[in-house]
Protein backbone atom coordinates (compact mmCIF):
# COMPACT_ATOMS: atom_id res chain seq x y z
CA UNK A 1 0.00 0.00 0.00
CA UNK A 2 2.83 2.57 1.44
CA UNK A 3 4.80 2.27 -2.25
CA UNK A 4 1.97 2.85 -4.69
CA UNK A 5 1.14 6.16 -2.96
CA UNK A 6 3.51 7.77 -5.11
CA UNK A 7 1.87 6.76 -7.86
CA UNK A 8 0.01 10.11 -10.19
CA UNK A 9 -3.40 8.11 -10.22
CA UNK A 10 -3.06 7.34 -6.85
CA UNK A 11 -1.93 11.10 -5.90
CA UNK A 12 -5.32 12.18 -8.02
CA UNK A 13 -8.04 9.58 -7.02
CA UNK A 14 -6.69 10.49 -3.22
CA UNK A 15 -7.20 14.53 -3.57
CA UNK A 16 -10.48 14.03 -5.43
CA UNK A 17 -12.00 11.71 -2.62
CA UNK A 18 -10.91 14.27 -0.35
CA UNK A 19 -12.41 17.22 -1.69
CA UNK A 20 -15.72 14.90 -2.09
CA UNK A 21 -16.00 14.13 1.40
CA UNK A 22 -14.37 17.67 2.95
CA UNK A 23 -16.94 19.53 0.49
CA UNK A 24 -20.02 17.14 1.88
CA UNK A 25 -19.20 17.46 5.16
CA UNK A 26 -19.27 21.63 5.06
CA UNK A 27 -21.95 21.62 2.43
CA UNK A 28 -23.52 19.51 4.80
CA UNK A 29 -23.10 21.14 8.15
CA UNK A 30 -23.58 24.69 6.39
CA UNK A 31 -27.03 23.92 4.91
CA UNK A 32 -28.55 22.41 8.51
CA UNK A 33 -27.24 25.05 10.37
CA UNK A 34 -28.28 28.12 8.21
CA UNK A 35 -30.99 28.86 9.79
CA UNK A 36 -30.42 28.75 13.39
CA UNK A 37 -27.21 31.30 12.09
CA UNK A 38 -29.34 33.49 10.61
CA UNK A 39 -31.80 33.55 13.19
CA UNK A 40 -28.80 34.70 15.48
CA UNK A 41 -27.90 37.12 12.92
CA UNK A 42 -31.27 38.96 13.67
CA UNK A 43 -30.86 38.70 17.18
CA UNK A 44 -27.95 39.90 17.47
CA UNK A 45 -29.12 43.37 14.76
CA UNK A 46 -31.76 43.74 17.25
CA UNK A 47 -29.31 43.76 20.44
CA UNK A 48 -27.18 46.41 18.46
CA UNK A 49 -29.50 48.59 17.58
CA UNK A 50 -30.81 48.68 21.01
CA UNK A 51 -27.45 48.73 22.36
CA UNK A 52 -26.96 52.37 20.32
CA UNK A 53 -30.23 53.88 21.59
CA UNK A 54 -28.99 53.08 25.55
CA UNK A 55 -31.15 49.66 25.91
CA UNK A 56 -28.30 47.35 27.29
CA UNK A 57 -27.31 45.53 30.36
CA UNK A 58 -23.85 47.46 31.17
CA UNK A 59 -21.75 46.78 33.72
CA UNK A 60 -19.52 49.65 35.12
CA UNK A 61 -17.08 48.86 31.93
CA UNK A 62 -18.55 45.88 30.43
CA UNK A 63 -20.48 45.70 27.01
CA UNK A 64 -23.71 43.61 27.72
CA UNK A 65 -26.91 43.14 25.22
CA UNK A 66 -30.51 42.72 26.34
CA UNK A 67 -30.92 38.56 26.57
CA UNK A 68 -31.66 37.19 23.65
CA UNK A 69 -34.60 36.07 25.38
CA UNK A 70 -36.71 39.22 25.44
CA UNK A 71 -34.89 40.91 22.68
CA UNK A 72 -37.76 40.72 20.42
CA UNK A 73 -39.91 42.13 22.99
CA UNK A 74 -37.83 45.09 23.76
CA UNK A 75 -37.35 45.57 20.37
CA UNK A 76 -41.03 46.35 19.86
CA UNK A 77 -41.46 48.24 22.54
CA UNK A 78 -38.86 50.76 22.28
CA UNK A 79 -38.47 50.90 18.59
CA UNK A 80 -41.65 53.30 17.51
CA UNK A 81 -41.11 53.75 13.89
CA UNK A 82 -38.63 51.94 11.02
CA UNK A 83 -38.21 54.22 7.63
CA UNK A 84 -36.77 52.94 4.82
CA UNK A 85 -35.37 56.28 2.82
CA UNK A 86 -35.36 55.82 -0.78
CA UNK A 87 -34.70 59.87 -1.88
CA UNK A 88 -36.82 62.13 -0.46
CA UNK A 89 -39.53 59.71 0.15
CA UNK A 90 -39.63 57.85 3.38
CA UNK A 91 -41.82 54.92 3.69
CA UNK A 92 -42.21 53.17 7.16
CA UNK A 93 -41.66 49.41 6.93
CA UNK A 94 -41.61 47.17 9.81
CA UNK A 95 -38.78 44.96 8.75
CA UNK A 96 -36.77 47.87 7.66
CA UNK A 97 -33.78 46.21 10.15
CA UNK A 98 -33.52 42.98 7.92
CA UNK A 99 -32.14 45.34 4.52
CA UNK A 100 -28.58 44.24 3.92
CA UNK A 101 -26.27 47.60 3.72
CA UNK A 102 -23.92 45.65 2.07
CA UNK A 103 -26.42 44.78 -0.56
CA UNK A 104 -27.60 48.41 -0.76
CA UNK A 105 -23.97 49.50 -1.58
CA UNK A 106 -23.03 47.25 -3.76
CA UNK A 107 -26.19 47.90 -5.62
CA UNK A 108 -26.08 51.79 -5.19
CA UNK A 109 -23.13 51.69 -7.83
CA UNK A 110 -25.65 51.31 -10.62
CA UNK A 111 -26.59 54.40 -11.03
CA UNK A 112 -30.17 53.87 -11.98
CA UNK A 113 -30.30 52.34 -8.41
CA UNK A 114 -32.46 53.93 -6.09
CA UNK A 115 -30.85 52.69 -2.61
CA UNK A 116 -32.76 52.30 0.51
CA UNK A 117 -31.56 53.59 3.49
CA UNK A 118 -33.41 51.99 6.77
CA UNK A 119 -33.38 54.24 9.68
CA UNK A 120 -35.24 53.58 12.78
CA UNK A 121 -36.87 55.55 15.04
CA UNK A 122 -37.21 54.39 18.48
CA UNK A 123 -38.32 56.03 21.82
CA UNK A 124 -35.78 55.54 25.55
CA UNK A 125 -37.42 58.01 28.60
CA UNK A 126 -39.00 60.46 26.71
CA UNK A 127 -36.05 61.38 24.08
CA UNK A 128 -36.71 60.20 20.01
CA UNK A 129 -33.83 58.89 18.97
CA UNK A 130 -32.75 58.19 15.31
CA UNK A 131 -30.54 54.94 14.26
CA UNK A 132 -28.43 55.12 11.58
CA UNK A 133 -26.86 52.05 10.50
CA UNK A 134 -23.30 52.50 8.89
CA UNK A 135 -20.98 49.82 7.58
CA UNK A 136 -17.21 50.35 6.12
CA UNK A 137 -13.58 49.14 5.97
CA UNK A 138 -11.30 48.20 8.56
CA UNK A 139 -7.90 46.97 8.17
CA UNK A 140 -8.55 43.43 7.33
CA UNK A 141 -12.23 43.08 6.74
CA UNK A 142 -15.66 44.95 7.24
CA UNK A 143 -16.49 47.26 10.12
CA UNK A 144 -20.09 48.16 10.93
CA UNK A 145 -22.35 49.97 13.82
CA UNK A 146 -25.08 51.74 14.79
CA UNK A 147 -25.45 55.14 15.42
CA UNK A 148 -28.28 56.88 17.86
CA UNK A 149 -29.05 60.70 17.14
CA UNK A 150 -31.52 62.77 18.97
CA UNK A 151 -33.51 65.70 16.71
CA UNK A 152 -30.83 68.35 17.25
CA UNK A 153 -28.15 65.61 15.52
CA UNK A 154 -26.16 64.94 18.30
CA UNK A 155 -24.76 61.82 19.14
CA UNK A 156 -26.71 60.02 22.15
CA UNK A 157 -25.04 56.49 21.64
CA UNK A 158 -23.09 54.40 19.05
CA UNK A 159 -22.22 50.58 18.68
CA UNK A 160 -19.82 49.32 16.94
CA UNK A 161 -18.47 46.04 15.32
CA UNK A 162 -16.13 44.61 13.23
CA UNK A 163 -15.35 41.04 11.63
CA UNK A 164 -11.65 40.29 12.03
CA UNK A 165 -10.03 43.35 13.27
CA UNK A 166 -6.76 42.79 14.93
CA UNK A 167 -6.86 41.43 18.49
CA UNK A 168 -6.22 44.00 21.40
CA UNK A 169 -6.23 46.68 18.91
CA UNK A 170 -8.56 47.33 16.23
CA UNK A 171 -10.99 44.94 17.37
CA UNK A 172 -11.30 47.92 21.00
CA UNK A 173 -13.50 49.77 18.36
CA UNK A 174 -15.95 47.94 20.37
CA UNK A 175 -15.19 48.29 23.92
CA UNK A 176 -16.84 50.82 26.25
CA UNK A 177 -13.92 53.31 26.13
CA UNK A 178 -13.89 54.04 22.29
CA UNK A 179 -17.73 53.78 21.64
CA UNK A 180 -18.79 55.65 25.00
CA UNK A 181 -16.39 58.96 23.74
CA UNK A 182 -18.50 59.17 21.35
CA UNK A 183 -21.70 60.32 23.75
CA UNK A 184 -22.55 64.09 23.03
CA UNK A 185 -20.70 64.53 20.17
CA UNK A 186 -22.05 66.99 17.19
CA UNK A 187 -21.96 66.14 13.85
CA UNK A 188 -22.95 69.44 12.46
CA UNK A 189 -21.22 72.57 12.57
CA UNK A 190 -23.90 75.49 11.72
CA UNK A 191 -25.24 73.38 8.98
CA UNK A 192 -22.15 72.02 7.24
CA UNK A 193 -21.90 68.21 7.84
CA UNK A 194 -18.73 67.47 9.68
CA UNK A 195 -18.61 63.62 11.27
CA UNK A 196 -16.67 62.55 13.71
CA UNK A 197 -13.03 61.93 12.94
CA UNK A 198 -11.23 58.91 15.57
CA UNK A 199 -8.23 61.56 15.81
CA UNK A 200 -4.65 60.79 17.36
CA UNK A 201 -3.05 64.06 19.63
CA UNK A 202 -6.42 65.79 19.73
CA UNK A 203 -5.47 67.22 23.16
CA UNK A 204 -8.22 66.08 24.25
CA UNK A 205 -8.06 62.63 25.88
CA UNK A 206 -10.80 63.09 28.22
CA UNK A 207 -13.13 64.29 25.20
CA UNK A 208 -14.29 67.73 26.97
CA UNK A 209 -14.72 69.01 24.18
CA UNK A 210 -17.99 67.90 22.11
CA UNK A 211 -18.45 70.27 19.57
CA UNK A 212 -14.72 69.47 17.91
CA UNK A 213 -16.11 66.74 15.95
CA UNK A 214 -13.17 64.23 17.26
CA UNK A 215 -12.93 61.52 19.56
CA UNK A 216 -9.79 60.24 20.58
CA UNK A 217 -8.44 57.44 18.24
CA UNK A 218 -7.04 53.78 19.96
CA UNK A 219 -3.27 53.49 20.20
CA UNK A 220 -1.92 51.16 17.53
CA UNK A 221 -5.19 50.73 15.38
CA UNK A 222 -4.79 53.50 13.10
CA UNK A 223 -6.64 52.03 9.53
CA UNK A 224 -9.19 50.91 12.23
CA UNK A 225 -9.98 54.39 13.11
CA UNK A 226 -9.99 55.70 9.56
CA UNK A 227 -12.06 53.31 9.00
CA UNK A 228 -14.41 54.61 11.80
CA UNK A 229 -14.16 58.06 10.58
CA UNK A 230 -14.44 57.27 6.71
CA UNK A 231 -17.69 55.17 7.26
CA UNK A 232 -19.49 57.89 9.67
CA UNK A 233 -18.46 60.34 6.98
CA UNK A 234 -19.81 58.50 3.84
CA UNK A 235 -22.47 56.74 5.52
CA UNK A 236 -24.27 59.18 7.62
CA UNK A 237 -24.10 62.14 5.23
CA UNK A 238 -26.47 60.04 3.17
CA UNK A 239 -29.12 60.27 6.29
CA UNK A 240 -27.95 64.18 7.03
CA UNK A 241 -30.68 65.85 4.56
CA UNK A 242 -33.38 63.87 5.88
CA UNK A 243 -32.53 64.14 9.59
CA UNK A 244 -32.28 68.11 8.86
CA UNK A 245 -35.63 67.92 8.20
CA UNK A 246 -36.44 66.90 11.80
CA UNK A 247 -34.10 69.97 13.46
CA UNK A 248 -36.85 72.64 12.97
CA UNK B 1 2.03 10.94 35.63
CA UNK B 2 1.06 7.82 36.15
CA UNK B 3 -1.04 7.54 33.20
CA UNK B 4 1.41 8.22 30.64
CA UNK B 5 5.03 6.52 30.36
CA UNK B 6 8.44 8.42 30.39
CA UNK B 7 8.49 8.63 26.69
CA UNK B 8 4.83 9.52 26.50
CA UNK B 9 5.34 12.61 29.14
CA UNK B 10 8.38 13.66 27.66
CA UNK B 11 6.04 14.70 24.89
CA UNK B 12 3.99 17.21 26.70
CA UNK B 13 6.53 18.76 29.48
CA UNK B 14 9.41 18.95 26.45
CA UNK B 15 7.69 21.73 24.82
CA UNK B 16 6.64 23.53 27.88
CA UNK B 17 10.40 24.50 27.97
CA UNK B 18 13.17 23.07 26.67
CA UNK B 19 11.74 22.53 23.14
CA UNK B 20 9.11 25.52 23.18
CA UNK B 21 7.74 26.28 19.39
CA UNK B 22 7.88 29.64 19.86
CA UNK B 23 11.56 30.24 21.57
CA UNK B 24 13.52 27.27 20.39
CA UNK B 25 11.76 25.85 17.29
CA UNK B 26 11.13 30.04 16.39
CA UNK B 27 7.44 28.73 14.85
CA UNK B 28 4.24 31.03 15.29
CA UNK B 29 6.29 33.96 15.49
CA UNK B 30 3.75 36.16 13.36
CA UNK B 31 0.52 35.11 15.48
CA UNK B 32 2.68 35.70 18.73
CA UNK B 33 2.88 39.48 17.39
CA UNK B 34 -0.20 39.94 16.20
CA UNK B 35 -2.64 39.10 18.87
CA UNK B 36 -0.53 39.57 22.37
CA UNK B 37 -1.65 43.49 22.92
CA UNK B 38 -3.98 41.80 25.08
CA UNK B 39 -3.84 38.98 27.85
CA UNK B 40 -7.50 38.32 26.56
CA UNK B 41 -6.78 37.49 22.99
CA UNK B 42 -3.71 35.76 24.29
CA UNK B 43 -5.92 33.49 26.33
CA UNK B 44 -8.11 32.72 23.70
CA UNK B 45 -5.97 32.37 20.95
CA UNK B 46 -3.86 29.88 23.49
CA UNK B 47 -6.96 27.26 23.89
CA UNK B 48 -8.10 27.46 20.46
CA UNK B 49 -4.44 26.14 19.01
CA UNK B 50 -4.88 23.44 21.75
CA UNK B 51 -8.43 22.37 20.45
CA UNK B 52 -6.85 22.66 16.67
CA UNK B 53 -3.59 20.89 16.81
CA UNK B 54 -4.34 18.07 19.55
CA UNK B 55 -7.22 16.65 16.40
CA UNK B 56 -5.68 18.14 13.53
CA UNK B 57 -2.37 15.78 14.96
CA UNK B 58 -5.06 13.01 15.56
CA UNK B 59 -6.51 12.88 12.48
CA UNK B 60 -3.06 13.92 10.13
CA UNK B 61 -1.61 10.54 12.14
CA UNK B 62 -4.97 8.64 11.54
CA UNK B 63 -4.43 9.47 7.68
CA UNK B 64 -0.79 9.46 7.75
CA UNK B 65 0.05 6.29 5.87
CA UNK B 66 -2.51 7.11 3.09
CA UNK B 67 -1.59 10.87 1.97
CA UNK B 68 -0.04 10.41 -1.31
CA UNK B 69 3.90 12.21 -0.56
CA UNK B 70 3.30 14.72 -3.19
CA UNK B 71 0.75 16.67 -1.88
CA UNK B 72 0.82 16.13 1.78
CA UNK B 73 1.14 19.88 2.53
CA UNK B 74 -2.44 20.58 0.77
CA UNK B 75 -4.02 17.66 2.64
CA UNK B 76 -2.55 18.85 5.61
CA UNK B 77 -4.00 22.66 5.18
CA UNK B 78 -7.55 21.34 4.32
CA UNK B 79 -7.80 19.16 7.48
CA UNK B 80 -6.89 22.57 9.44
CA UNK B 81 -9.58 24.53 7.76
CA UNK B 82 -11.95 21.84 7.99
CA UNK B 83 -11.63 21.45 11.35
CA UNK B 84 -11.51 25.21 11.76
CA UNK B 85 -14.62 26.03 10.01
CA UNK B 86 -16.53 23.25 11.91
CA UNK B 87 -15.54 24.78 15.18
CA UNK B 88 -16.63 28.55 13.52
CA UNK B 89 -20.12 27.07 12.30
CA UNK B 90 -20.98 25.23 14.94
CA UNK B 91 -20.45 27.53 17.65
CA UNK B 92 -21.97 30.42 15.22
CA UNK B 93 -25.39 28.06 15.33
CA UNK B 94 -24.75 27.34 19.36
CA UNK B 95 -22.81 30.15 20.64
CA UNK B 96 -23.07 32.87 19.02
CA UNK B 97 -21.27 35.03 21.50
CA UNK B 98 -18.16 32.60 22.09
CA UNK B 99 -18.10 32.95 18.44
CA UNK B 100 -18.16 36.66 18.29
CA UNK B 101 -15.06 36.88 20.34
CA UNK B 102 -12.90 33.74 17.90
CA UNK B 103 -14.05 34.62 14.76
CA UNK B 104 -11.15 37.11 14.01
CA UNK B 105 -8.61 33.81 15.18
CA UNK B 106 -9.86 31.78 12.78
CA UNK B 107 -8.21 33.20 9.91
CA UNK B 108 -4.68 33.43 12.29
CA UNK B 109 -4.95 30.15 13.52
CA UNK B 110 -5.28 28.39 10.19
CA UNK B 111 -2.22 30.30 8.90
CA UNK B 112 -0.31 29.00 12.78
CA UNK B 113 3.25 27.42 11.18
CA UNK B 114 3.04 25.96 14.06
CA UNK B 115 -0.36 23.71 13.56
CA UNK B 116 1.77 22.80 10.01
CA UNK B 117 5.44 22.79 11.66
CA UNK B 118 3.97 20.02 14.16
CA UNK B 119 2.24 17.74 11.10
CA UNK B 120 4.78 17.99 9.26
CA UNK B 121 7.58 17.07 11.50
CA UNK B 122 5.47 14.79 13.85
CA UNK B 123 2.26 13.74 13.23
CA UNK B 124 3.25 12.21 9.86
CA UNK B 125 5.54 9.60 11.58
CA UNK B 126 3.71 8.62 14.99
CA UNK B 127 0.92 6.98 16.23
CA UNK B 128 -2.49 8.84 16.93
CA UNK B 129 -1.66 8.74 20.98
CA UNK B 130 1.73 10.34 20.70
CA UNK B 131 0.75 12.60 18.12
CA UNK B 132 -2.51 14.07 20.44
CA UNK B 133 0.18 13.98 23.56
CA UNK B 134 2.58 16.24 20.48
CA UNK B 135 -0.33 18.59 19.90
CA UNK B 136 -1.33 19.27 23.74
CA UNK B 137 2.23 19.75 24.67
CA UNK B 138 3.45 21.88 21.71
CA UNK B 139 0.13 23.82 21.59
CA UNK B 140 0.49 24.78 25.61
CA UNK B 141 4.42 25.51 24.82
CA UNK B 142 3.33 27.76 22.73
CA UNK B 143 0.27 29.40 24.64
CA UNK B 144 2.08 30.02 27.64
CA UNK B 145 4.61 32.45 25.96
CA UNK B 146 1.69 33.99 24.26
CA UNK B 147 0.51 34.59 27.63
CA UNK B 148 3.63 35.99 29.07
CA UNK B 149 4.37 38.31 26.20
CA UNK B 150 0.65 39.24 26.55
CA UNK B 151 0.80 39.95 30.24
CA UNK B 152 3.72 42.28 30.05
CA UNK B 153 2.50 43.94 27.00
CA UNK B 154 -0.88 44.74 28.71
CA UNK B 155 0.36 45.44 31.73
CA UNK B 156 3.03 47.59 30.29
CA UNK B 157 1.35 49.50 27.54
CA UNK B 158 -2.21 50.47 28.33
CA UNK B 159 -1.77 50.13 32.18
CA UNK B 160 -4.47 46.71 32.53
CA UNK B 161 -4.36 43.49 32.99
CA UNK B 162 -7.50 40.91 31.19
CA UNK B 163 -9.30 45.36 31.01
CA UNK B 164 -8.99 45.66 34.51
CA UNK B 165 -6.89 48.53 35.43
CA UNK B 166 -4.55 47.47 38.01
CA UNK B 167 -1.92 50.39 37.94
CA UNK B 168 -4.92 53.39 38.41
CA UNK B 169 -6.25 55.90 36.00
CA UNK B 170 -3.63 57.17 32.89
CA UNK B 171 -5.89 60.25 32.39
CA UNK B 172 -7.91 61.07 36.06
CA UNK B 173 -3.73 60.43 37.44
CA UNK B 174 -4.23 57.99 39.97
CA UNK B 175 -2.46 54.94 41.54
CA UNK B 176 1.31 55.34 40.15
CA UNK B 177 0.07 57.57 37.20
CA UNK B 178 0.32 60.18 40.52
CA UNK B 179 3.74 59.79 40.24
CA UNK B 180 4.88 60.61 36.93
CA UNK B 181 4.32 57.10 35.84
CA UNK B 182 3.13 56.76 31.92
CA UNK B 183 2.14 53.85 30.01
CA UNK B 184 4.47 53.14 26.98
CA UNK B 185 2.27 52.90 24.09
CA UNK B 186 5.28 51.12 22.24
CA UNK B 187 4.56 48.13 23.98
CA UNK B 188 1.04 47.78 21.99
CA UNK B 189 3.05 47.93 18.63
CA UNK B 190 4.37 44.72 16.88
CA UNK B 191 7.95 45.20 17.24
CA UNK B 192 7.83 45.51 20.83
CA UNK B 193 6.09 41.88 21.09
CA UNK B 194 9.53 40.87 19.31
CA UNK B 195 12.00 42.39 21.64
CA UNK B 196 9.59 41.07 24.17
CA UNK B 197 9.81 37.37 22.84
CA UNK B 198 13.89 37.97 22.05
CA UNK B 199 14.41 39.09 25.79
CA UNK B 200 12.12 35.36 26.74
CA UNK B 201 14.67 33.63 24.60
CA UNK B 202 17.91 35.70 26.33
CA UNK B 203 16.49 34.55 29.45
CA UNK B 204 15.97 30.88 28.61
CA UNK B 205 18.92 30.33 27.06
CA UNK B 206 20.97 32.22 29.84
CA UNK B 207 19.99 29.90 31.99
CA UNK B 208 20.17 26.89 30.30
CA UNK B 209 23.26 27.26 28.11
CA UNK B 210 22.70 24.03 26.50
CA UNK B 211 19.81 25.59 24.29
CA UNK B 212 22.40 27.84 22.42
CA UNK B 213 23.39 26.94 18.75
CA UNK B 214 26.73 26.51 18.00
CA UNK B 215 27.60 27.61 14.82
Amino acid sequence: MAKNTDSNLYTILFASGMVLIVGTLLAFLATSLKEKITENKRIEKQQNILYAMGINENGESSVEFVSKNIVGAEFSKYITKQLVITGTDAVEDPNAYLIDIKKEATDAKNPNYNRRLPLFIGEKDGVTLYIVPVRGKGLWDAIWGYIALDNQLIVQGVYFDHAAETPGLGSNIKERFFMDDFKGEHILDGDTFKGITAAKGNADPKNMNKTDFQVDAIAGATITGDGISAMIKKDLRMYVPYLKTLKQ
Amino acid sequence: MGLLSKKDAKLITDPLADNNPITIQVLGICSALAITAELKASIVMAISVVFVLAIGNVVISLIRNIIPSKIRIIVQLIVVATLVIIVDQVLKAFAYELSKTLSVFVGLIITNCIIMGRFEAFALANGPWRSFLDGIGNSAGYGIILIIVGFFRELLGSGTLLGIKVLGDPIEKTGVYAYGYENNGFMLLAPMALITIGIIIWVQRSRNTALIEHN
